[in-house]
């Protein structure tokens, strides 16, 4: 959720082409708008998403190739029976530690425990408002931004009734959560502009202490209330607290100690003046209106390339993070579609980079009939080096009504070998997970949706964001609470593709801390890659069906006969793919059944 | 850097941390200066939109029909948002109604404070001599007034987080802050749009 509006639609899905023949009727000259290749996503009218009965509890809920397998309420405590969309208690980010989902939100967190994701329970939860309550974690450590001006230091939800006051809090908060039921604040880092998100940063080579990258979006305080805060006189006052990020520095041994090291400014132009990105506007006739890049709505760093890709309001940029208080921006790219960049993932191999626009702020309904399918989407650049080449959008492909806050917003990849698959919220448009591996030609390939909050006006909720973690999907619902999805297997995903994802495990998942994925030898992901080599039509038939064969006839064997099959099948596996039309894939293959004779 | 303020509020934090517990009961509600805010800036964006009307018969320059455009919608759909507001909490919901922003009556509880026009609005007269102007005269005129009115709506931000116990509830905060940051960033390419008509020879009203 950011908390800001852009400008509705001026040419619509459907109205375009009519605008367009006025345009050349009045003799103006239609300014191109920058479309990528692979735009022409095809929207669905026949879809189970459409029509669904509206309701609180009692919506009407629909899936394909995914199933609601679990779901814990929102507790009393965290909502307003009398206002259910009340933006102070809305549920938001999520992070996971073990058998353990944090949700954060609004009025505070709250602690799931899924051990049994089939049936989540509450663990703990603790009230303590501000907004926008991103959470994650760092072993015993949670940290926790704060932004609006009620946030006070003791968590207390009186709020803040004096304009200045050493009792407001506005930045990260770091709780100890070593005795989960008693979290304890053992440090509260305030900024200039508070916290909006945040995200942890792990140095490898510094293993004393960790970063937090913070990215503010609201109104600066007074200098008053925080020494050193200024809303500057103009773009070119460098005193001003726009234009920057913050990074902190937490010692693990003692976070009582963490302050704001750095505040760079990372939209600077090579001249040094501190607006040097996108100065907000339009990129000419038909195009969307793109924030001014001020700030960062959200960084996601992938460490182990060394990169942060930052949504940052008007821009998309790279961040080279090796050292990581002192991150240098590589690359800057615009998109004529997009309103307010607003996150950031990357593929795994980091070839890919997929920026979201938070068109309408979250708070809009965005994927209405009129809406354009690249407004309000995802836009996929593919990478090399400091080059980000923009490849194509993609979004929600259904229909939601004007009842339906819904635009891109928060997801993570599903560790699926060999494609590049993501899970996405797209608030009460529901869950899609999609295919981007042709980043020209994105395809959903499950999804999960309820109908409206209300039949008769748009109440703000829906899936705030969803993440793959352990084996399941999880999805923070802003208002009635913690979705658990399973995937189910289709043509579009068989079950050896999603239970060699199930393989990959982590202790601890921070959605803007990507993780590489790495896969376990298995046969499992031996017969992922092959059940994608069939779909794709990578290897000749034959030779597929002999493939399986040989991986059936390998598993049942022990010890050294079982690795002599497997070492001798690898070897048949590097003459296919010399010849494989999908090479890559077989090389991929070969790999992974190499790696198994040697277990 | 703010190393004893920082400090002191540490100390403050674990001291003060109890197990607060805050209901929707005993959240921070509206004020009466959050209620002034909505309706106030409903008046004024309806001056801005008055203004953006005069552009299509007063200059052909794709970039000020361009930023008309945009300031048109935008406004509008805050309007939308901050009547709803208003009604929600059943409060009274000033008129929107552009020919009157334009004339200058602007007779809503966002006036009470005061006989004085809200900050950044143009008086009637003010608006009737940029009516008056064509062209590239038209183009300056608009882009000084509007960033003047802009900047007003930066000060009723302002004057709002300056008022004791305002802008606390969740709703109320967000809007103040996207007014701030949305009406910034216009201003600043606006001024750079009228740096790049060249030196100015409409003459301020101020």
């Amino acid at each position: 959720m950011t908390p800001r509006s852009t400008v509705p639609p001026l040419p619509s899905r459907n109205g375009i082409r009519r605008i367009r023949h006025l345009l050349i009727l009045a003799g103006s000259l239609l300014a191109a708008t920058a479309g990528a290749q692979g735009d022409s996503v095809a929207i669905s009218h026949d879809d189970p998403r459409i029509g669904l009965r509206a309701g609180y509890n009692d919506a009407a809920e629909v899936a394909r190739n995914m199933e609601l397998v679990g779901h814990g309420a929102r507790p009393q405590n965290f909502g307003n029976a009398q206002n259910l969309g009340d933006f102070a208690f809305l549920n938001g980010d999520l992070a996971f530690k073990g058998n353990l989902a944090f949700q954060g939100g609004f009025n505070g967190f709250q602690v799931w425990d899924i051990s049994n994701p089939k049936s989540p329970t509450l663990r703990t939860s603790f009230v303590c408002p501000g907004g926008q309550g991103d959470p994650s974690i760092y072993k015993n450590l949670l940290f926790f931004s704060v932004e609006e001006t009620r946030g006070r230091l003791d968590c207390g939800g009186q709020g803040v009734t004096d304009t200045v006051s050493a009792e407001r809090f506005r930045g990260v908060r770091i709780f100890d959560i070593s005795d989960l039921d008693h979290p304890k604040q053992v440090a509260a880092v305030q900024t200039c502009r508070g916290s909006h998100t945040h995200t942890l940063v792990i140095d490898p080579n510094d293993p004393e202490n960790v970063y937090i990258y913070v990215s503010g979006t609201s109104v600066v305080r007074s200098g008053a209330e925080l020494a050193g805060c200024s809303r500057g006189a103009s773009l070119t006052d460098t005193t001003t607290s726009l234009f920057r990020i913050d990074i902190i520095q937490v010692p693990v041994a003692a976070p009582q100690k963490a302050r704001v090291v750095n505040s760079p400014r990372i939209f600077a132009d090579s001249a040094g003046a501190i607006a040097g990105l996108w100065q907000g506007g339009a990129h000419g006739e038909g195009t969307q209106t793109t924030s001014q890049t001020n700030q960062c709505h959200d960084i996601t760093v992938y460490s182990a390339i060394g990169l942060a890709a930052g949504a940052c309001s008007g821009n998309g940029i790279l961040l080279d993070i090796r050292d990581p208080v002192h991150p240098k921006r590589i690359a800057a790219v615009i998109d004529p579609n997009f309103a307010y960049w607003h996150s950031a993932t990357f593929n795994n191999d980091g070839t890919k980079v997929l920026f979201s626009d938070e068109w309408g702020g979250g708070m809009a309904p965005r994927c209405r009939a009129t809406d354009k399918l690249t407004w309000g989407a995802d836009a996929i650049f593919y990478r090399t080096g400091d080059k980000l080449t923009p490849a194509g959008h993609y979004k929600l492909p259904v229909v939601q009504t004007d009842q339906e806050n819904c635009v891109a917003h928060n997801g993570s990849l599903i560790p699926v070998p060999g494609r590049d698959i993501m899970t996405q919220a797209w608030y009460q448009g529901g869950v899609s997970v999609f295919d981007f591996t042709d980043a020209a030609h994105p395809k959903e390939i499950a999804f999960f949706d309820r109908g409206p909050m209300d039949a008769t006006k748009l109440l703000l909720g829906g899936e705030w964001g969803t993440y793959w973690y352990n084996g399941y999907i999880y999805a923070s619902e802003i208002d009635r609470g913690l979705d658990v999805l399973d995937l189910k297997p289709s043509d579009l995903l068989s079950q050896n593709e999603i239970d060699a994802a199930k393989l990959v495990r982590f202790d601890v998942f921070n959605p803007q801390n990507q993780p590489k994925l790495v896969w376990p030898a298995s046969y499992v992901v031996a017969r992922a890659y092959l059940d994608q080599l069939v779909r794709d039509n990578g290897i000749p038939a034959a030779r597929s069906t002999s493939i399986a064969r040989d991986l059936g006839r390998a598993e049942k064997m022990k010890g050294a006969s079982e690795r002599a099959a497997l070492a001798q099948l690898a070897s048949r596996l590097d003459r296919d793919a010399r010849t494989a039309s999908d090479a890559a894939r077989v090389q991929a293959l070969a790999a992974t059944v190499r790696d198994l004779s040697k277990r | 850097m703010k190393k004893s303020f920082r400090d002191r509020q540490f100390v403050v934090a674990l001291a003060l941390m109890a197990a607060a517990s805050a209901s929707a009961q005993n959240a921070p509600r509206y004020t009466a200066a959050d209620v002034r805010f909505m309706q106030g800036m409903i008046g004024h964006h309806a001056q801005a939109l008055a203004m953006t009307a005069l552009i299509p018969d007063r200059t052909t320059r794709q970039d000020i029909r361009l930023l008309g455009q945009r300031i048109q919608v935008s406004q509008k759909d805050e309007i939308a948002m901050m009547k709803q507001w208003l009604k929600d909490r059943h409060q009274q919901v000033p008129t929107s109604d552009a020919q009157q922003a334009a004339a200058g009556h602007m007779d809503m509880p966002g006036m009470a404070m005061s006989d004085t026009l809200m900050p950044g609005m143009l008086t009637a007269e003010q608006l009737a001599v940029l009516a008056k102007t064509n062209g590239d005269e038209f183009a300056k005129l608009f882009l000084t007034d509007m960033i003047h009115h802009h900047e007003g709506a930066l000060v009723m931000v302002a004057r709002l987080l300056g008022t004791t116990g305002s802008a606390q509830e969740a709703e109320v905060f967000r809007f103040a802050s996207e007014v701030d940051s949305d009406q910034r960033a216009e201003i600043a390419r606006m001024s750079a749009l009228l740096a790049s008509l060249g030196p100015t020879g409409a003459k301020s009203h101020r």
